[in-house]
C-alpha cells in the first residue's frame, strides 16, 4: 500500500516538474509547480514526517507560490510568450547541462550514503511516537540547531531588507 | 475481510458521508439564516415564500441554478481554468472540516449483520473524521489552497474588475494568515499540543481558552473574518468598485460553488473559534461529559453543544456584516500588517514568559492556573484598547458625543 501511493506520488511530482518546465504560459507553468510541491508534501507524509508535510503545503504552497501568481498577474504576464531558449547554441548548452544533471543523478543512485547519515530503520517513527510529528522536528531545531537555525533567519531577513532597497532606490 | 477492517470502514465512511451531508445542508440553512437574519436587521422580509418560513428558499435556488444556461467569457478568457477555478476554491472549504472533532466519543460495537456478516469496532469511536496527529496545522495548510480558486477565477476570466478581485484576494488572505497562524501559536503553546482533541482535552482540565487566551481569540477572530473574504473584509468581491469581483463572470452552478465554499469555510471557522477558544465539545460546569465510559446520550448531549457554540459565530458572522462598514484596501492592509502581525508578535511573547513562569514555579494546569493567564490577558487587553488604541479603531462615547455636536 505505502508503495503504491509512494510511486504515484512520486510520478505525479515528476510529470508536473516537466510539465511545469516546458509550458509556455507562466500561469500554468506556475499552476504545475503546485502540483509538484504538493505531491512531495504527500511523500513526506509517506515517509511519517506529517509536520514538514504540513509546512511543505502552508509556506509552498500556500504562500510562495499565491506570490508568484500575485506578481505574474500584477505585471500582467499570463498568456504565453516566445520561449526563453533562442538559437542554437542555447538549446545545446541546455541539453548539455541537462545530461550532465541526469548523470549526476546516475552517480548518486549508486552510492549509498554514509552510515553516520542513516537513521536506523524505525527510528523515526518512534521518535514520533515519542515526541508527537512537531516535537521531533522542534527539538532538533531549536535545541541543538538553534544557532545555525538563527543564521539562517539572519540571513533571510537581510534578503528582506537588501530587496525593500533595491525596490526602493528604482522607485 | 475481517471484522475489525470492516467495522473499521464502515465508521470511516459514516463519518464521511455524515459529516460531508452535514456540511451541505448547513450551507444551505446558513445561507437561508443569513437572508433571513439580514432582513430582520434591514426591517424587511427576506425570502418566507418556499416552505415554512422559506426554510427550502436554498433549495429552490440550488435547483435553478443547475437547470440555468451557463455563459462563459469568450474573449481573453483560459477555458480550462475557468472551469477548474471553482471547484478548487470549493474542494479546501469542505476538507477542512475533518479534523474538528464534533463530539464526545460514541462506545465500540460488536454487531453481525444479515449477508454482510460480523463488524466489530473495538474502543471509543473519536467523533471526528480523521484526527491527525498535526490537527490544526492541516487545516491552516489546506485552507491556504483556497486562495487558488479566487486568484484563478479572476484571473481566468479576461475580466479587468475580476483580476483586481483576484489580485486583491490574494495580498490579502497571505497577509492575514500570518496573523491567524500567529494567534495560534498562543494557543499551541499553552496546549503544548496542535491536535484538536488535546486542545479540547487541555480546556476541560483548566478554562475555556477565550478566557486563559482572550487577546489571542480577538486576534483569531479578526483574521478568521479576513481568510473568510468576510464583511468588513470582502474586498476580492467589494461590489460597489468591483462589480461582483472575482466571479463576476461565473453564472449558474459554477457561481453557486464560491457560494458553497465561502459560506462552508465560513461554518469551518465557526467551528474553530468554539474548538479552540470556547471548549469544544466541553459542557460547561459539569464534568459529567467527560468522564467515565462512552454513551450514546452523552455523544448527543456534546453534539447539540458544539452546535449550538458553532451557530453562535455563525450568526456572529451575519450580524457583523450589517454592523462595520467596508474597509478600504489600505486600511486592510495597514491592519493587517502595522496591528496584528507586531501585536500577535508581543502576544507571543508574554504568553511564552507567562507560561513558563508558571511551569518553573511547578504549577498544575488547572483553573487556577487559567485565572492567571486570564489576568494578564486583561490587563493586555486593557492596554491594547485604551492605550495603544487611542480611539482611534474603537470610537468612544466621548468621541461619538463630540462628532455629532
Amino acid at each position: 500500500m505505502t508503495e503504491v501511493v509512494f510511486w504515484s506520488f512520486s510520478g505525479a511530482a515528476i510529470v508536473a516538474a516537466f510539465l511545469c518546465v516546458t509550458r509556455r504560459s507562466p500561469v500554468a507553468a506556475a499552476l504545475w509547480l503546485i502540483v509538484t510541491l504538493f505531491s512531495i508534501a504527500a511523500l513526506f507524509v509517506v515517509l511519517d514526517a506529517q509536520f514538514i508535510a504540513a509546512l511543505q503545503v502552508l509556506v509552498y504552497a500556500g504562500a510562495i507560490m499565491v506570490l508568484f501568481l500575485f506578481v505574474i498577474m500584477l505585471l500582467n504576464l499570463g498568456r504565453g510568450g516566445p520561449s526563453d531558449l533562442r538559437g542554437a547554441w542555447g538549446k545545446l548548452v541546455a541539453a548539455g547541462l541537462g545530461a550532465v544533471l541526469v548523470v549526476e543523478l546516475w552517480a548518486v543512485r549508486a552510492v549509498a550514503p554514509a552510515d553516520h547519515l542513516q537513521l536506523p530503520p524505525g527510528a523515526m517513527a518512534r521518535m514520533s511516537e515519542e515526541r508527537g510529528p512537531v516535537g521531533v522536528i522542534t527539538d532538533a531545531l531549536f535545541r541543538e540547531y538553534l544557532i545555525p537555525f538563527e543564521i539562517t533567519s539572519m540571513l533571510l531577513l537581510a534578503a528582506i531588507v537588501g530587496a525593500v532597497v533595491l525596490a526602493k532606490r528604482r522607485l | 475481510m475481517s471484522a475489525e477492517l470492516k467495522g473499521f470502514l464502515l465508521v470511516a465512511v459514516l463519518k464521511i458521508l455524515v459529516v460531508f451531508t452535514a456540511i451541505n445542508v448547513g450551507v444551505m440553512m446558513v445561507i437561508w439564516l443569513e437572508r433571513r437574519a439580514s432582513a430582520w436587521m434591514q426591517d424587511r422580509l427576506g425570502p418566507n415564500r418556499v416552505g415554512p418560513e422559506g426554510v427550502l428558499q436554498s433549495v429552490a435556488d440550488g435547483l435553478k441554478n443547475i437547470l440555468k444556461e451557463e455563459t462563459f467569457p469568450v474573449v481573453g478568457a483560459d477555458r480550462l481554468l475557468f472551469f477548474l477555478a471553482p471547484a478548487m476554491s470549493f474542494v479546501p472549504a469542505l476538507l477542512t472540516f475533518s479534523v474538528v472533532p464534533f463530539a464526545a466519543p460514541l462506545p465500540g460495537f460488536d454487531v453481525t449483520l444479515p449477508l454482510l456478516g460480523r463488524f466489530t469496532y473495538t474502543g471509543p469511536i473519536s467523533m471526528v473524521v480523521a484526527d491527525l496527529p498535526i490537527g490544526f496545522l492541516f487545516i491552516m495548510a489546506i485552507s491556504s489552497l483556497g486562495v487558488y480558486g479566487i486568484v484563478l477565477a479572476g484571473w481566468s476570466s479576461g475580466n479587468k474588475y475580476a483580476l483586481l478581485g483576484g489580485i486583491r484576494s490574494s495580498a490579502q488572505m497571505v497577509s492575514y494568515e500570518i496573523a491567524l497562524g500567529l494567534s495560534l501559536v498562543a494557543v499551541l503553546l499553552v496546549a503544548g499540543n496542535v491536535t484538536l482533541s488535546d486542545v479540547v482535552a487541555m480546556q476541560q482540565r483548566s478554562v475555556w481558552f477565550v478566557f486563559a487566551l482572550t487577546v489571542g481569540f480577538v486576534l483569531f477572530v479578526v483574521a478568521a473574518f479576513a481568510e473568510t473574504n468576510r464583511l468588513p473584509f470582502d474586498l476580492p468581491e467589494a461590489e460597489a468598485e468591483l462589480i461582483t469581483g472575482y466571479h463576476t463572470e461565473y453564472s449558474s452552478m459554477k457561481f453557486s460553488m464560491f457560494f458553497i465554499a465561502e459560506y462552508s469555510a465560513m461554518m469551518t471557522m465557526s467551528a474553530l473559534m468554539a474548538t479552540l477558544f470556547f471548549g469544544g465539545w466541553d459542557i460547561p460546569f459539569t464534568p459529567w461529559d467527560e468522564q467515565g465510559p462512552p454513551s450514546v446520550g452523552r455523544t448527543l448531549a456534546t453534539l447539540g453543544v458544539f452546535f449550538v457554540k458553532m451557530n453562535v459565530f455563525v450568526f456572529t458572522y451575519i450580524w457583523i456584516r450589517w454592523t462595520v462598514p467596508r474597509f478600504r484596501f489600505d486600511q486592510l492592509m495597514q491592519l493587517g500588517w502595522k496591528i496584528m502581525i507586531p501585536v500577535a508578535l508581543a502576544y507571543i511573547v508574554v504568553v511564552a514568559t507567562t507560561v513558563y513562569t508558571l511551569e518553573a514555579l511547578g504549577w498544575e494546569v488547572g483553573p487556577t492556573y487559567g485565572l492567571v493567564l486570564f489576568g494578564v490577558n486583561a490587563v493586555l487587553l486593557g492596554a491594547l484598547l485604551f492605550g495603544l488604541d487611542h480611539e482611534r479603531l474603537i470610537l468612544g462615547a466621548r468621541q461619538r458625543a463630540r462628532m455629532a455636536a
